[in-house]
C-alpha cells in the first residue's frame, strides 16, 4: 500500500487523462493501467459547461480519486488561485502545484513553487509539488508543509526516462519519511520499474501510455512494469560491482587442478 | 455592464454572478468562478455582485497530466 496524505491505495501508478486518441480509450487504458488516483486539469470553456460536464462524468464512471493540477500557471498568484478553483470544482484539498518557469523545458520555478506551496498548505491544501530532482528545493517544499513530493525523471512529454538517478537516489535517502513520486519525463515500462528499483512510492504519467499506439495495451504494460520494479525493491536489489563473479561454483570444476 | 468573460469582452445584463452564469447559460453545470482572482464559491453566487471591467473566470474540469 502506498499513503497519501492519510489516504492508502493499492495501485503505485498515477496517470493522467489527456492527449488519448477518444475518451474511451481514456476510460478503457485508465482501467487497464489499474490507477486509483488520476489527475485533472481546471480550463475555460466556450460551450457553457458542456464540454467539462461530459468529461467530468467519464471521471466518475471510472470511480477513481482525482488530484487536480495547476497546469500551465507561471505565477504564484495563478496557481493559488486555479488551485482553489480546484477545490472549488473538485471538492478535494489535494492539488498537483505546478509554477512553470519555462515554456520550453516546462521546467518548475522552484522560488515560485516553494512560495505558493507554503501558502496553500497553510491554507489547509495537501499539495503534491512538481518539481525537479534538486534536493534542496524538495527539502524547502517539506519545510512548507509538503508531505508528497513529485520529481521529474526528465521533462514533460520528452519519454527520455529517469536521466539523473543519482540525484532520486539521494533525494530518496535525504527523506526517508516522505512520499516520493516520479512525475514526468518517463516513456518506457522499465522506466516506470527503475523509479520503483530506486525505492519510490510511486510513479506518475502521462503522455507515455495516451501517445502509445495502443494506449489500452501500454498501459496494461506499465502496471505490470511498476509492479515489476516495486516487487524488485521489496526483494531486495543486488548492488551493481566493478568485475565479473562467477555464478557457477568453482568447486568441483572437471579437469581443474589446484596449482601448488 | 462590461465584463470580461474568460479573457473575452462581453457585455451581459447580470449584476450578479448567479444571474450572469445563467445568462451565459452555464447553471446546473460543473463549474467554479472565480471574480478578479478571487475564488467565489458556489454558496456566494447569489450575493455577488458585479461591477463594470469584473474579470470573471467560469472554469470547468478537463482532462490534465
Amino acid at each position: 500500500m502506498v499513503e497519501f496524505y492519510g489516504k492508502k491505495f493499492s495501485s503505485r501508478l498515477l496517470v493522467g487523462t489527456a492527449r488519448y486518441p477518444s475518451p474511451a480509450i481514456m476510460q478503457k487504458a485508465i482501467r487497464a493501467s489499474g490507477a486509483e488516483i488520476v489527475t485533472v486539469s481546471v480550463r475555460r470553456e466556450a460551450a457553457g459547461g458542456k464540454i467539462g460536464d461530459a468529461f467530468w462524468s467519464l471521471i466518475r464512471e471510472l470511480g477513481v480519486t482525482v488530484l487536480p493540477n495547476t497546469a500551465g500557471c507561471h505565477s504564484v498568484r495563478e496557481a493559488i488561485t486555479t488551485a482553489k478553483l480546484a477545490r472549488e470544482l473538485f471538492d478535494t484539498p489535494w492539488v498537483k502545484l505546478e509554477v512553470i518557469a519555462d515554456d520550453e523545458t516546462l521546467q518548475p520555478d522552484a522560488v515560485g513553487l516553494v512560495d505558493a506551496a507554503g501558502t496553500l498548505a497553510k491554507d489547509g491544501f495537501e499539495v503534491f509539488p512538481y518539481c525537479t530532482e534538486d534536493l534542496s528545493v524538495a527539502q524547502r517544499l517539506v519545510d512548507a508543509g509538503c508531505r508528497v513530493i513529485m520529481p521529474w525523471a526528465s521533462p514533460i512529454g520528452s519519454g527520455r526516462g529517469i536521466i539523473n538517478p543519482d540525484a532520486l537516489k539521494l533525494m530518496r535517502a535525504r527523506l526517508p519519511d516522505v512520499t516520493l513520486v516520479v512525475d514526468a519525463g518517463l516513456g518506457a515500462p522499465s522506466h516506470a520499474a527503475e523509479a520503483f528499483e530506486l525505492g519510490y512510492d510511486a510513479v506518475l504519467l502521462n503522455t507515455a501510455i495516451a501517445k502509445a499506439a495502443d494506449p489500452v495495451k501500454m498501459a496494461e504494460a506499465f502496471r505490470r512494469g511498476a509492479e515489476a520494479g516495486r516487487t524488485a525493491y521489496e526483494a531486495g536489489l543486488m548492488g551493481p560491482r566493478d568485475f565479473a563473479s562467477p555464478s557457477t561454483p568453482i568447486v568441483g570444476t572437471p579437469f581443474w587442478h589446484a596449482i601448488s | 455592464m462590461r465584463l470580461i468573460v474568460n479573457g473575452k469582452e462581453t457585455e451581459a445584463d447580470a449584476t450578479r454572478v448567479d444571474a450572469l452564469l445563467a445568462e451565459l447559460e452555464y447553471l446546473g453545470k460543473h463549474i467554479a468562478v472565480a471574480v478578479n482572482y478571487d475564488v467565489v464559491p458556489r454558496t456566494r453566487w447569489a450575493e455577488t455582485h458585479l461591477k463594470d471591467g469584473d474579470a470573471i473566470e467560469i472554469l470547468t474540469p478537463r482532462q490534465g497530466g
